[in-house]
C-alpha cells in the first residue's frame, strides 16, 4: 500500500460520508450525493483526485462489475422466462427506436454510417446503476414503471454483448489498419477473428460456470469457513472480469454472464449476500468517479456543443422512452417517471466509446466529448427526477391531493396510513370495514388512482415529505400508521414524524425482529412484526392437524405470542452489550440461538396448568381422608 | 323419538378422563348430536345463527361440562350470553325454545356428600345450578335435575365405566321418549331416577 492509495481512499470515503447524508437530507437521493461529491473533489474544483479521472474510473468500474454480477444472479431462468415478452418487446423497441433516431441524426451531422451506428447504439444505453439505485431508494421498484425499467435495462445490459462483438466488424470497413496499441490479448487480430474470440470467451464463461464454479463452491462450502466463501465469491467475480478483459470484452459483461450461470445454483443467496456490501461501496465509488470525470474544461471550451448534445440526447431518448411506455400502457405518471428515469446515457457507453476509440471508429476529441456528455446526462438524472416529482407531476399528473369537498375539518380522518401495499391495505380495509376512514399516503400512482375511484381519501407522493404529511393532516391526526414496504423509507418516515409532529401516536410495521429492535431503540412502543402472527397462526394449525385440540392449540399460540414479545423486549435491552451496532448475519444467528435456548428453558406452554384437575387430586384426597 | 343436542364445553378435554369416558361412542346413538364448543370456537367467537339453528333442530338439550368453581367453563357462559337472545329465546316474540327440555350433565371433583349444608361446599349441587334453572325457565324451557359424576378424582375404572353406561342409558331412553317429566323431577339427580324411578313412560 503506497502513500497515495491511502490518501485517495481517505478523500473518496470522506467525500462520500460528507455529501451523501446531506443529499439524503435534502431529499435528493444518494446517487446525486455521490455525483456531487465526485464533482467537488474532482480535478476542476478541489483537485484532490486524478487528472482526467480515468484511472479512478478503472477502479470504480468494479462496482458496476459487481452490480451486474448481482443482477445476473437475480435472473433465474424461470423469472426471465416469465418476463420475456416485456424484456424482448420493450427492450427491442427502446434500443432499436433510439438507435435508429440517433443513426439518422449523426449521419445528418456528417459522420459515416459505421461511426454513426456505433455511437447510436452506445447512446441507446441507460444507466442500470443509477436507475436501480434510485428506484429502490424511492420504494418504486414494485410499481409498473419499475418493472418495465428493469426489463429494458436488462435487455440493454444483455445487448452490450453482441454490440461489443459487432464493433470490430464495423471497424474493418472503415479503418483497414490494425489498432496500434495492443491493449488486449486479441487486439492484433483482424476484426472477424476478434468477433469469434469474443464469442468463444462468452461460451467459456457459461460452460465453466456450470462445470467448474458450482463444484468449486460446493467444495468451499463444505469447509464451513464463511470468510473463505466470501473470498471465493469475490474470486469468481474477478476471474470472470479478468477473463473478459483479456479478450477485450467488458468485464461487467463477463460477471453478468457468470451471475446468470450461477442464478440456478444452490449458492445463489449466499453469493448475493456476500457480494452485496462490496457492490454498494464500489458503486458509490463509481458514481463519485463519474462526477470527477466530468471534463468542465471541455464544457467551458465548447459550451454550446455540449449543452446542445446533452439536451438533444436526453430529448431524443425521452421521446422514444415515452412512446415505449405508451406501448406498455403505462399511466401518465408512471410513464413520466419511467421516461425521466431512463433518459440518461449509461455506464456501458463509457466502455463502448473507449472501445470505439481503440478501433479508430471515432476521433479522440469526439470520444472525450461523448464521454463528458454521458457523465453529465447521468448527473442530470436525479435532477430530472426531482423536477418531475416536485413540479411536473403535481401539475399534470395524478394530483397529490383531491380537491376538498367542503371546508369543514373532517374529524373522520384521525388516522394516517402510510403505505397501501399488501400490509397497509389489510389494515386500511379492516379500519374501513369498522367505519374508520384513514387518510392514505402512497407513492404508486396506479394504486392511488384505483383507491380514489373506490372513494378512499388518498394523498399521492413520498410519505417522507413534510408538505405531504402536512397536507394529509398530520397536524390534526391522532395516529400515524407507518406501513411502508421498504424498511429504510419507513424508518425515515418515523424519524420525521416524531420530530415534526410529536403529538402523533406512531404505530409501525416492522419487517422482522431486527427491524423491530431498531424501532425500539428510538423509543417506539407499538411495533408490529409482519410475519409474527401469521407464522404463529400457521403453527397453531399444524398442531391441530397433528391432533391437538383446537382450543389448546389456540391457547398455546396466544401464550407463544405473548412470550415472544416479552423475549424480544428483553433481548433488545441486551443487544448493545455486544458493542456492534449494525446487525451482521452472524449476530442474527447468535440472537436466534439465544432465542431458541430460551424457548427450551421457558417453554411457554409447558406450565399451562389451567383446568388441570390432576394437580389437586393429592391435596384433595388428603383432605378427604382427614374427614 | 327425540333429537338430543349435547353442548359440550371442556377447555382441556384431552386431559379429562371422566368426560372422555362419558362421551365414548355417544355420538353413535342415533338422534344424538355432540357439539364440542371448545373445538368449534377456540377463539370464543360463537356463531349465533348456527347455534340457534342447531337448538331448533333438537328437542332435548344437554349442557355437558366440568363444574369449575361452582359454574360452567367460560365458553359455555359465553354461549349462553350470546345465543339465548332477546326476541328469540325470551322476551317479546322469543318463543323459539318453548317446551324444549334442558339439563346439565356435569362432573365434579368433590363427592356428593360435600355438596350439602353441612358439607364444606355448603350448598347442594342443585342450589349451585339455580342460574341455569332460571335461565331455562326464562327461555320457556323445561329444566330437569342434573346428571352428575361426582368425586371424579377418586373414581375407579369400574365406577367410571358404570357411570358411562348410565349416561348412555339415559340418552337412549330420552331419545326413545321412555321417560316421564314428573317422575324425573321427583329426584335430585337424574342418576337417581335411572336407579330407582325408572317407571313407565309418560303417556
Amino acid at each position: 500500500m503506497n502513500h497515495t492509495f491511502l490518501q485517495d481512499a481517505l478523500v473518496y470515503l470522506g467525500a462520500a460520508i460528507l455529501f451523501v447524508p446531506i443529499a439524503k437530507r435534502l431529499g435528493m437521493g444518494s446517487v446525486l450525493g455521490y455525483l456531487l461529491a465526485g464533482i467537488t473533489i474532482g480535478p476542476f474544483f478541489l483537485g484532490f483526485i486524478g487528472g482526467p479521472g480515468k484511472d479512478i474510473m478503472h477502479f470504480a468500474e468494479f462496482g458496476v462489475v459487481m452490480m451486474l454480477f448481482l443482477i445476473g444472479l437475480e435472473l433465474e431462468p424461470a423469472h426471465f422466462w416469465r418476463m420475456r415478452h416485456l424484456i424482448l418487446g420493450s427492450g427491442a423497441a427502446q434500443v432499436g427506436g433510439t438507435a435508429l433516431l440517433f443513426l439518422v441524426l449523426f449521419i445528418l451531422v456528417g459522420f459515416n454510417w459505421q461511426a454513426a451506428l456505433a455511437i447510436a447504439l452506445a447512446l441507446a444505453m441507460s444507466s442500470t446503476a443509477i436507475v436501480l439505485q434510485t428506484l429502490r431508494e424511492k420504494g418504486l421498484n414494485r410499481t409498473e414503471s419499475g418493472k418495465i425499467s428493469f426489463a429494458i435495462l436488462l435487455f440493454q445490459d444483455i445487448s452490450v454483448i453482441p454490440i461489443l462483438a459487432a464493433l470490430p466488424l464495423l471497424a474493418i470497413t472503415s479503418v483497414k489498419a490494425a489498432t496500434s496499441e495492443q491493449t488486449t490479448f486479441f487486439g492484433g487480430l483482424p476484426g472477424w477473428a476478434q468477433t469469434i474470440a469474443l464469442l468463444c470467451a462468452v461460451g467459456l464463461v457459461i460452460l465453466s460456470g456450470r462445470f467448474v464454479i458450482v463444484p468449486f463452491l460446493r467444495f468451499i462450502a463444505r469447509i464451513h469457513l464463511r470468510e473463505l466463501f466470501t473470498a471465493s465469491a469475490l474470486f469468481i467475480v474477478m476471474v470472470a472480469a479478468y477473463l473478459m478483459e483479456l479478450v477485450g470484452l467488458s468485464p461487467a459483461l463477463g460477471t453478468f454472464l457468470a451471475g446468470v450461470v450461477l442464478a440456478n445454483s444452490e449458492y445463489r443467496h449466499e453469493l448475493e449476500s456476500d457480494i452485496e456490501p462490496f457492490k454498494g461501496i464500489l458503486l458509490g465509488l463509481f458514481f463519485i468517479s463519474v462526477g470527477a470525470s466530468i471534463n468542465f474544461g471541455l464544457i467551458l471550451n465548447r459550451p454550446l456543443t455540449i449543452i446542445t448534445l446533452v439536451c438533444g440526447i436526453i430529448a431524443v431518448k425521452s421521446v422514444v422512452l415515452f412512446l415505449t411506455g405508451k406501448l406498455n400502457r403505462l399511466t401518465f405518471d408512471q410513464n413520466l417517471l419511467f421516461t425521466f428515469g431512463l433518459a440518461q446515457v449509461g455506464e456501458f457507453a463509457f466502455v463502448l466509446f473507449s472501445f470505439m476509440h481503440q478501433l479508430h471508429l471515432i476521433s479522440g476529441e469526439w470520444t472525450d466529448t461523448l464521454m463528458g456528455v454521458t457523465a453529465i446526462s447521468m448527473t442530470a438524472t436525479p435532477f430530472l427526477l426531482l423536477i418531475n416529482e416536485r413540479f411536473i407531476l403535481p401539475r399534470f399528473g395524478t394530483p397529490e391531493t383531491t380537491r376538498k369537498e367542503a371546508d369543514a375539518i373532517d374529524l373522520h380522518h384521525s388516522v394516517i396510513l402510510a403505505g397501501f401495499g399488501p400490509f397497509g391495505s389489510t389494515v386500511g380495509r379492516f379500519l374501513r370495514a369498522n367505519g374508520v376512514e384513514a387518510t392514505i399516503l402512497d407513492n404508486d400512482s396506479d394504486r392511488v388512482d384505483l383507491l380514489r375511484k373506490m372513494g378512499f381519501k388518498v394523498f399521492y407522493g413520498d410519505a417522507t415529505r413534510v408538505d405531504i404529511l402536512k397536507a394529509a393532516g398530520a397536524e390534526q391526526a391522532k395516529i400515524l400508521i407507518a406501513a411502508v414496504g421498504s424498511p429504510e423509507i419507513n424508518h425515515e418516515l418515523v424519524d420525521k414524524a416524531r420530530q415534526l409532529f410529536p403529538h402523533l401516536e406512531i404505530m409501525v410495521r416492522a419487517e422482522n425482529r431486527f427491524d423491530a429492535y431498531e424501532f425500539m431503540d428510538i423509543g417506539i412502543r407499538d411495533i408490529y412484526r409482519e410475519t409474527l402472527d401469521t407464522s404463529v397462526r400457521m403453527g397453531i394449525d399444524v398442531l391441530i392437524k397433528l391432533g391437538y385440540r383446537r382450543y389448546s392449540a389456540a391457547r398455546a399460540g396466544q401464550k407463544f405470542l405473548k412470550y415472544d414479545e416479552a423475549a424480544m423486549r428483553q433481548l433488545a435491552a441486551h443487544r448493545h452489550d455486544q458493542s456492534a451496532y449494525i446487525f451482521t448475519a452472524r449476530e442474527q444467528i447468535q440472537i436466534q440461538e439465544r432465542l431458541l435456548t430460551n424457548d427450551r428453558e421457558a417453554n411457554p406452554s409447558l406450565n399451562d396448568h389451567a383446568w388441570d384437575s390432576d394437580l389437586f387430586i393429592k391435596p384433595y384426597a388428603d383432605d378427604r381422608s382427614e374427614r | 323419538m327425540y333429537k338430543i343436542l349435547i353442548l359440550f364445553a371442556h377447555p382441556r378435554f384431552e386431559k379429562s378422563r371422566v368426560n372422555r369416558a362419558l362421551l365414548n361412542g355417544i355420538d353413535q346413538i342415533p338422534q344424538v348430536t355432540l357439539h364440542d364448543l371448545y373445538e368449534r370456537y377456540p377463539d370464543f367467537n360463537v356463531d349465533i345463527e348456527q347455534e340457534q339453528e342447531l337448538m331448533t333442530e333438537h328437542q332435548i338439550i344437554i349442557w355437558q361440562h366440568p363444574f369449575y368453581m361452582y359454574g360452567a367453563p367460560a365458553l359455555l357462559k359465553q354461549w349462553i350470553d350470546l345465543v339465548l337472545e332477546y326476541g328469540w329465546a325470551h322476551g317479546r316474540g322469543g318463543d323459539s325454545l318453548k317446551g324444549r327440555i334442558i339439563f346439565n350433565a356435569l362432573t365434579t371433583g368433590g363427592s356428593r356428600e360435600v355438596y350439602a349444608a353441612d358439607g364444606y361446599n355448603r350448598f347442594t349441587l342443585r342450589e349451585f345450578l339455580t342460574p341455569f334453572d332460571q335461565t331455562a325457565t326464562f327461555c320457556k324451557m323445561l329444566y330437569l335435575p342434573p346428571f352428575a359424576v361426582q368425586g371424579t378424582h377418586l373414581l375407579t375404572e369400574a365406577q367410571l365405566l358404570h357411570y358411562a353406561a348410565r349416561y348412555r342409558t339415559l340418552l337412549e331412553r330420552l331419545s326413545q321418549g321412555d321417560f316421564s317429566l314428573e317422575s324425573m323431577r321427583r329426584f335430585p339427580f337424574l342418576n337417581d331416577w335411572l336407579d330407582h324411578g325408572s317407571g313407565a313412560p309418560e303417556s
